[in-house]
């Protein structure tokens, strides 16, 4: 999501290509709208040429009744202009909506394709500006872009016609200010195109900034950091304003610049018309026409480069948008995805090594193999990896050595969903959308019934404390569980976890912030869950993971240890040691 | 309206000079602007004079004036429009100042993604208001009253005539105004929630994969997704509306001085040249009227995000205390705490600050709550999930105010301390250890970033961290978070209290910040933040009774019947385990279930 440089044309007809399948399919929408154009355009054409009518024919023979005719003819024309004008608008806002809503849709669908890892790099903010803002300033493209631009060219043609016809030789003199503004308008794309870069990359740090501190706040309060962060916020400002700065002047040169190329063809026109009508090619009434023209000449050609100041911000928009439709899923269905014969939860790392980057392996040469309904323990110290070696399961990471199987089969031949839905997972620190609590265990799963929902709840013990919330099960919890502690959170994920029917139950740290009496109430209720279940169970606590069939023991990536509790006891090894630093304060006092 | 103007003006007020430059520019620029009419006019008349040889001449003048008025148009954009750039940058510098200064209850209220927003395209409706905003009323007015002035010099009749269109025209734009004002309000909180379906997503996306909830959350993005796209149409309704319309009524003015104008042409009333000059005049109402409609629409659109950014700037911070410092605070050793009849509840977690749905009041969590801590004691609280321990922690470095009732420190109100003096004393570990993305020096020296490296190096150790960062291929350099690396939760863990040693505080508090961290790197940890805080006095909140079992006092809290934590028990491990209540019981399971695990 680097706002890199694009090589100019190139890039921009890559992307009207890559745009082309979002506006295709509203096709009539904008035959409509240019339909509607022209018939706005020739009533606004009119004006002018009613008005030469009116000084040549009526005004200079002196028929009054003729004038007051073509006051009827005028408003009608008028009437016509207004539906065309308002049709238009509103078509094409329906068109724009309806592109950006297409468009934010795939943007969201193509973020939930993206594996874990990728969300490791992207800062939320920037994701969430991709999504919103730069979706909008595609709008801009699209509303004002496109159609306008239709608009403007189809007025140009229309006044260039008329003109011709009315006085080929003043007409030519008329349009020989097309080149200069051409030439003003090109260098002008060349100083403002870097300039919009720059205010992209601008805003999008700020932006990020702001989330990071948001979302650090109590941290940077506690330790009363405001004033070095808003320093480090200062010098973002500050090039946040320079870079507008820079497209301010980009404007405030051009504009006076375009200005004096329509008044020099003014001049000409005043000028020279002024001789033809000495030699009598020209009427007065056809003079003032021109210079109407003229007016309306340059507006559309004005307003193509103003077009151009939001057109340059959609594209540098469009440009990230499609980097990120563009980037790559990471992980995903595999041509030939398909499902094993069987499913019984069959758990199987062959030699893995992974490293989140290069060279730094978490893991190493792990060997495991878990049986249908086994449950084992992963054990080990922080860092050793136990947490990873989950989300491989799951496939939320690839592996970059051996192989992950489930059923026999690897995973990266699964279909991803499928493959996923064997597990259940409870994360250490677990999420809470915007919802209710009961929301939260059901979780979009809609094969989970309201009332297995509430049974999970009662299990996990759960209903417990949220008798205590306003509205119960069905309380609304804010951003990433409001309130809630992180105990009661695990609960929840706990929950969510027993309301499934997945073949394989992941339990990564799912207790630790659950008191023990409650973890005792839990680990009764996980017990009779686990029953029928695979479970892989990743705890510090040893009295966790006591009753597992099997405790594997991780050490700074690779297997080091595994068998029974027992067994692990009395080989004497890390476990051993694991286990007595744990217990080793109880068993003086129980001795004493 | 009035409102915003009221909190937009004293951003401008820095800039008087440079608005004062520019709008002189402005005015100057409008003056050559419309001499060309008058030139015009005499072009014209001269055309029927039969002098067609002077035509150059006034093509000269034409070309003179438009230079003139190019030249200020220059700086009439670079001023003003600069303007609103610098003071939008110091309304986005206080809005962020502000937001540093907003206690954890505002952001229980309200979502990050919302905030975002509302800092970003409110921010901008708002400095749209202040640039172009400012800028085409006043290019309007002056042009408005220059054309009319020399409209009537030409023919106040012909004028009146012209301009009848003139009131139908206001009317219109209040209305419309009005509506589209309402509309995209909405159309704004409805982008809001967008924002919040996205960054809620992109902050679970592990969770959003392993759960396959791609499907759900594409449900949910969608639903918003439509209703953006439908509340935006309503106001399309209205707002494209607008321009046409204006075009149509100018139009229809244009005619009518066009026919009547003719008729006083023909009666001798005026000259040909005058009609034309008159036309032109007219037709240079044109734009300024347009941007009535546009500035309107910008001026909607501010008003309503000032409303959305009033909100936050309305926000208040912890009520700041009387400035009295005490010289002899410092001096004493340790420092003693003490929770006096505390009442304190979570606010709701309504959304954009509305009272809560139901107006019930929120359950308090304490209520007549009391604690004593003496100096330089190490203190544990401990209790079943949710039973308020951490909520007694959060309270003495003023993460939340109690509601009634008083937190002392040597006896006085916390509320009394000033902010930075509190919570310089303080050492807190938050329970969800968060890090910045920045090098893990910076996140560890983060209290105090002129500490030397040693300290640093010190505290790592101390936390046992410094093992990992040897491993780690930059060491203290290496980056942490979203640029960076990951690290694991019990890292986090160990960064995060090794961040709070190094501030060497007089009060240390652990939020329940072990539990990530497996038993030996826990035991290491305690003994050497024992060992640290022998002059301190400490506060350590936990679920592990192993962990606090060294404590000179030990808390177990505990809800009562009305729901209200209580300290149900206290003394030393020794003592409650004697006494033989609830903390016994859990002491026993857990000496039970080890007893069982040595068969």
């Amino acid at each position: 999501m680097s706002d890199r440089p694009s090589n100019g044309k190139d890039a921009g007809r890559g992307l009207l290509r890559r745009m082309l399948p979002y506006l295709l399919p509203y096709w009539p929408f904008v035959s409509l709208a240019v339909l509607l154009v022209l018939i706005g355009t020739a009533a606004q054409l009119a004006g002018p040429y009613l008005t030469r009518i009116a000084l040549d024919d009526y005004i200079a023979a002196g028929d009054m009744e003729g004038l007051v005719g073509l006051l009827g003819i005028y408003a009608v024309i008028l009437a016509v202009g207004f539906g065309g004008a308002y049709g238009q608008a509103w078509i094409v806002n329906l068109f724009g909506q309806r592109v950006m809503r297409d468009i934010r849709r795939d943007v969201f669908d193509h973020i939930q394709k993206l594996h874990t890892g990728w969300f490791d790099r992207h800062p939320i903010g920037k994701v969430v500006t991709r999504a919103t803002s730069d979706v909008d300033a595609l709008n801009e493209l699209l509303s004002s872009g496109v159609v306008m631009i239709i608009t403007d060219v189809v007025l140009l043609v229309g006044i260039m016609a008329v003109l011709i016809w009315m006085n080929p030789a003043l007409a030519l003199v008329t349009f020989g200010a097309v080149p200069a503004l051409f030439i003003a308008g090109w260098i002008f794309r060349r100083k403002i195109r870097p300039a919009f870069r720059r205010v992209r990359a601008a805003v999008a740090s700020v932006n990020a900034f702001i989330q990071e501190t948001l979302t650090g706040m109590e941290v940077l309060q506690l330790f009363r950091q405001e004033r070095r962060r808003a320093w480090e916020y200062r010098k973002l400002n500050r090039e946040h304003t320079d870079a507008h700065l820079d497209t301010v002047m980009c404007f405030s040169v051009f504009y006076p610049v375009v200005e004096m190329i329509t008044a020099i063809t003014v001049a000409l026109i005043v000028g020279y018309g002024g001789s033809r009508i000495g030699a009598g090619e020209l009427t007065v009434g056809a003079l003032v026409a021109f210079l109407m023209y003229s007016e309306m000449f340059f507006r559309p050609i004005r307003d193509l480069t103003e077009k151009f100041n939001i057109l340059q911000g959609a594209m540098a928009a469009s440009e990230r948008i499609v980097e990120l439709l563009d980037t790559e899923p990471g992980i995903g269905d595999a041509p030939a995805a398909r499902l094993p014969g069987h499913r019984h939860g069959a758990l199987r790392l062959d030699g893995v090594s992974f490293a989140y980057n290069e060279d730094e392996w978490v893991l190493r040469d792990i060997d495991l193999q878990i049986a249908p309904g086994e449950t084992v323990a992963l054990v080990g110290h922080t860092g050793s990896g136990k947490t990873t070696l989950a989300a491989l399961l799951l496939r939320l990471y690839d592996v970059q050595r051996g192989r992950v199987l489930v059923d026999g089969l690897d995973v990266r031949d699964w279909r991803v969903p499928e493959l996923r839905r064997q597990f259940s997972m409870v994360q250490q620190d677990v999420h809470l959308f915007s919802g209710t609590v009961l929301d939260n265990i059901r979780l979009g799963d809609e094969t989970i019934t309201e009332e297995d929902a509430r049974r999970a709840a009662e299990a996990a013990e759960v209903t417990a404390w949220a008798r205590n919330l306003p509205d119960g099960l069905d309380t609304q919890l804010g951003e990433r569980g409001g309130g809630l502690s992180q105990g009661q959170r695990q609960l929840v994920g706990i929950a969510r976890a027993m309301a499934r029917t997945s073949r394989v139950l992941v339990l990564d740290e799912a207790t630790s912030s659950v008191d023990t009496e409650t973890e005792r109430a839990v680990q009764t209720a996980l017990g009779r869950v686990i029953e029928n279940r695979t479970s892989l169970v990743i705890a510090h606590r040893l009295s966790t993971v006591r009753g597992a069939d099997r405790i594997v023991v991780l050490h700074r990536g690779r297997i080091r240890e595994t068998g029974t509790h027992e067994e692990l006891l009395a080989a004497g090894g890390i476990y051993r040691r694991l286990y007595e630093l744990q217990f080793a304060e109880e068993a003086v006092l129980a001795a004493g | 309206m009035l409102d915003m103007w009221r909190r937009v003006l004293p951003y401008l007020a820095p800039y008087k000079r440079r608005l004062a430059v520019g709008f002189a520019a402005l005015v100057l620029c409008r003056v050559f602007y419309l001499v060309v009419p008058q030139v015009l006019e005499r072009a014209v008349d001269a055309l029927q004079a039969g002098a067609t040889g002077e035509m150059w001449t006034y093509g000269g003048f034409i070309v003179a004036a438009a230079g003139g008025s190019a030249v200020f148009r220059y700086f009439m954009r670079w001023y003003l429009i600069g303007v609103s750039r610098f003071a939008e940058y110091d309304l986005r510098r206080d809005f962020y100042l502000h937001l540093q200064r907003l206690p954890a209850a505002f952001y229980a209220r309200f979502r990050v993604g919302d905030i975002l927003s509302r800092g970003a395209q409110d921010m901008n409706a708002v400095r749209m208001v202040l640039g172009p905003g400012l800028m085409y009323p006043v290019e309007t007015v002056f042009t408005t009253v220059g054309c009319f002035a020399f409209m009537l010099a030409i023919s106040p009749r012909l004028t009146l005539v012209a301009l009848a269109v003139m009131p139908v025209v206001s009317i219109l734009m209040k209305i419309l105004g009005e509506k589209i004002f309402r509309r995209s309000e909405v159309v704004q909180a409805k982008m809001a929630d967008i924002s919040a379906v996205v960054q809620e997503n992109a902050a679970a996306a592990r969770l959003v994969r392993a759960f396959v909830q791609e499907d759900a959350q594409r449900k949910v993005f969608g639903k918003e997704n439509e209703a953006y796209a439908a509340r935006s149409m309503e106001l399309v309704a209205v707002s494209a509306a607008l321009f046409p319309l204006l075009l149509a009524l100018i139009g229809m003015g244009l005619a009518g001085s066009l026919v009547l104008g003719g008729r006083m042409v023909i009666g001798g009333a005026i000259s040909l040249g005058e009609l034309v000059a008159f036309l032109f005049y007219y037709g240079y109402l044109t734009w300024p009227m347009i941007a009535i409609g546009w500035v309107v629409n910008i001026h909607q659109r501010g008003a309503a995000s000032m409303k959305r950014l009033a909100v936050i700037f309305d926000a208040e911070p912890l009520p700041a205390p009387p400035a009295v410092p005490e010289a002899t605070y410092a001096d004493r050793p340790a420092a003693g705490i003490e929770f006096r009849d505390v009442r304190f509840a979570y606010p709701s977690a309504a959304r954009n600050g509305a009272a809560s749905s139901n107006g019930a009041e929120p359950r308090p969590v304490l209520s007549d709550f009391n604690l004593r801590i003496e100096p330089g004691q190490t203190v544990a609280l401990v209790g079943r999930t949710g039973s308020g321990k951490s909520t007694v922690a959060r309270l003495i470095p003023r993460i939340y105010d109690a509601q009634r009732g008083s937190i002392r420190i040597d006896g006085r109100d916390v509320r009394e301390i000033p902010l930075g003096e509190l919570r310089r004393d303080i050492g807190f570990v938050p329970q969800d250890s968060f890090l910045f993305s920045m090098t893990l020096r910076d996140n560890l020296a983060f209290g105090d970033d002129d500490a030397p490296p040693d300290e640093v190096h010190r505290v790592a150790e101390e936390a046992g961290l410094a093992g990992d960062i040897e491993e780690f291929a930059d060491g203290y350099e290496t980056m942490v978070g979203e640029r960076g690396i990951t690290l694991s939760g019990g890292q986090r863990q160990r960064a995060a209290i090794a961040r709070a040693l190094l501030l060497d505080s007089r009060i240390l508090v652990f939020d329940d910040v072990l539990s990530a961290v497996d038993s030996e790197t826990e035991s290491r940890i305690l003994g050497a933040v024992r060992r640290a805080s022998r002059d301190r006095t400490t506060v350590i909140v936990a679920h592990r009774l192993s962990t606090v079992k060294d404590a000179d006092v030990i808390y177990l809290l505990d809800a009562d019947e009305t729901g209200a934590t209580r300290v149900v028990e206290s003394g030393t491990h020794d003592d409650l385990v004697a006494a033989g209540g609830l903390y016994a019981g859990m002491y026993r399971r857990q000496m039970l279930e080890e007893e069982l695990s040595r068969l």
